[in-house]
């Protein structure tokens, strides 16, 4: 690895001892050996197999549950239903007050996306929690689903979840997340064009390898070790003591080698209801994926539908951007409410721009609910604001490289959502980038610097 | 019901258990052999994370019958070092960094390992045929491809 040297040389000592230097992985060795321990390696005797029986609607109501030819199944040793959960009703984000808890455990009453858990069965063997799965018998009334962002905010759109009561997450700030700097139609009128152009995207499945999961053993002390593959370790701890009843002093998390995880594994899912079979049955219960669910069930990144209106001079400046982002939370909030609040706070991208309008939603649907995944909130935010970049570029017939040097942040720049610019470096990751991408742009913005402003 | 006798060799050693009819070879060198070097990723037989190499074949384990495995030789890539000595293909994963979660790694060393043992000088398409059958989500296939490619010089070399 090449040390540029020459940016910001007085800022360091260049006495590192690490960076810059080729270090061996510490767990490279038990990969290539296949001595890594993920959760699921590991076994143990009388061990309970836990399958969901899930919604095979979008949207319905819930008229009754029978589980008594379920329960006469050879090897069915438990099944569980809503009323059997502590505290069934929660969310995630709560812990951080992020409310409200708008997400069942195990449906009541209705469920609001096609495979959402309904009753949980626990079996001897996999076998045959799955064939009493099948024996499970839901009687549903089929409600009419919401299956976009368009026709969720239409005013007479059914209700997604009744917690929100409306199709959109309620922000301190209204009805969404809202940026408001400088006068953005001041900035439109005199600019030399303008530009709306509409970005949208779909659901993406993490699809790591190892699907998610986790096996929960009761202890003698009375504590449940939990192995999971979870990537969030406190918010499992957290939410599965909500969601049981129980002091986390008793809920022994156990983490590790994740198998892929991308943000998949951010959601709290598995977790609280495995243990709660551990609990009910006294004995050692396995909830793992099958892959049909790690792709079907998981949270997805979000669908999201970007609308940028820009407004530019000839000469290269951006002096007005208006933004409305929709993303897509499907019927629970998660962690969405805080990817649409991100994406806000993202828009104007790292250009310093006059005039500034963002509108980010997060709107409820009956698809599957959306969650983290790499940079949600700011990863399809910047597939359209690097896209709407080009196309500025080429509308006033400019390099699109010398277009972003001219709009760049630098330091000591506010930001949209009045954070001052620090330590940006965006016009040194450029000269950069132009060099080694043989890309050549004019002297003049070769000889620019994130730290001064020149002129 | 009624349980079956299963015996093979793995990794050199002879290994029995009894165990149900219909149980799958993965399932019975993961739960009853505690050799968790294969990996269940999606139990389908298309991902390749539960690959192993039964004489000679490379095999998915999610798929096969652990009884159509009687008498026959089993490796696992738990059995391809020899104590601390890695084999050349372990060492240029390594080297390479041909992993990042590990999860699909033994199985694609399974994969490369057959390859090499037909193919001791492979082209890089060779390598690309070889592994198509092994998801990797994480590094992407480009050091994986590089760390085969590597293991094999490697070996021309030590020949």
């Amino acid at each position: 690895m090449k040390l540029a040297k020459t940016y910001f040389a007085d800022e360091r000592n260049d006495d590192f001892s690490e960076i810059g230097q080729p270090l061996p992985r510490t767990d490279l060795r038990g990969h290539v050996t296949g001595r890594t321990v993920y959760f699921a390696d590991r076994t143990f005797p009388g061990m309970l197999y836990l399958k969901m029986v899930r919604s095979p609607h979008h949207h319905a109501r819930i008229l009754s549950i029978d589980t008594s030819e379920a329960e006469k199944h050879p090897g069915v040793v438990r099944i569980l239903t809503a009323k059997d959960v502590p505290q069934n009703l929660y969310t995630i984000l709560i812990l951080i007050q992020v409310g409200p808890e708008d997400e069942h455990v195990l449906a009541e009453d209705k469920v609001r996306w096609k495979g959402e858990a309904v009753v949980a069965v626990l079996a001897e063997t996999e076998r045959a929690a799955q064939e009493a799965a099948a024996k499970v018998k839901v009687e549903y009334e089929v409600l009419e689903p919401v299956l976009s962002i368009e026709d969720a905010l239409k005013p007479d759109a059914p209700i997604v979840n009744e917690h929100h009561g409306r199709n959109y997450y309620l922000y301190d700030s209204g009805e969404c997340r809202k940026i408001r700097f400088g006068d953005v139609e001041e900035g439109f009128a005199a600019a030399d064009h303008i530009l709306e152009e509409t970005y949208q995207s779909s659901p993406i499945e993490h699809a790591p390898v190892e699907t998610t999961g986790c096996i929960v053993v009761p202890e003698a002390n009375g504590r449940f070790t939990c192995y999971t593959n979870t990537q969030a370790m406190f918010f499992t701890l957290d939410n599965a003591s909500i969601i049981l009843q129980m002091p986390g002093h008793r809920l022994h998390m156990v983490g590790g080698t994740v198998g892929g995880g991308f943000g998949g594994k951010v959601d709290v899912i598995v977790e609280p209801i495995a243990i709660l079979a551990a609990k009910l049955t006294g004995r050692p219960v396995s909830f793992i994926y099958t892959r049909e669910e790690e792709m079907q069930i998981s949270s997805p990144r979000a669908a999201e539908k970007i609308v940028i209106k820009d407004g530019v001079m000839r000469d290269g400046r951006i002096v007005a951007r208006k933004v409305t982002a929709y993303v897509d939370a499907g019927a629970y909030s998660r962690h969405s409410p805080y990817g649409a609040q991100k994406a806000a706070a993202h828009f104007p991208g790292p250009y310093t721009i006059p005039n500034v309008w963002i509108d980010s939603y997060c709107v409820y649907t009956n698809r599957t609910p959306s969650s983290a995944m790499r940079g949600f909130g700011v990863t399809i935010a910047d597939f359209a604001l690097e896209v709407q970049m080009d196309k500025l570029a080429r509308l006033i017939g400019m390099d699109p490289l010398e277009f972003r040097f001219i709009n760049a942040y630098r330091d000591g720049d506010m930001k949209a959502h009045r954070q001052p610019t620090e330590g940006a470096a965006l016009i040194e990751c450029m000269q950069e980038a132009s060099i080694v991408a043989d890309w050549p742009v004019d002297e003049r913005f070769m000889a620019m610097s994130s730290r001064v402003r020149e002129g | 019901m009624a349980k079956i006798a299963v015996q093979f060799t793995l990794n050199g050693s002879e290994r029995a258990e009894f165990v149900e009819s219909g149980s799958t070879l993965l399932s019975v060198l993961r739960d009853k052999m505690g050799d968790t070097s294969p990996k269940a990723g999606c139990r389908q037989g298309s991902c390749g994370a539960c690959s192993v190499i039964v004489d000679g074949e490379l095999t998915l384990a999610c798929l096969t019958l652990a009884e159509t495995s009687n008498g026959k030789d089993v490796r696992t890539a738990a059995g391809l070092s020899s104590g601390d000595v890695l084999h050349p293909l372990q060492r240029a994963f390594e080297e390479e960094f041909a992993a990042q979660c590990g999860f699909c790694t033994p199985g694609m060393i399974m994969a490369a390992t057959v390859l090499l043992e037909r193919n001791p000088n492979p082209s890089r398409e060779d390598v690309i045929e070889a592994i198509s059958g092994n998801i990797c989500r994480c590094t992407g296939y480009e050091p994986i491809i590089r760390a085969v490619l590597a293991a094999a010089r490697s070996n021309s070399v030590a020949a």
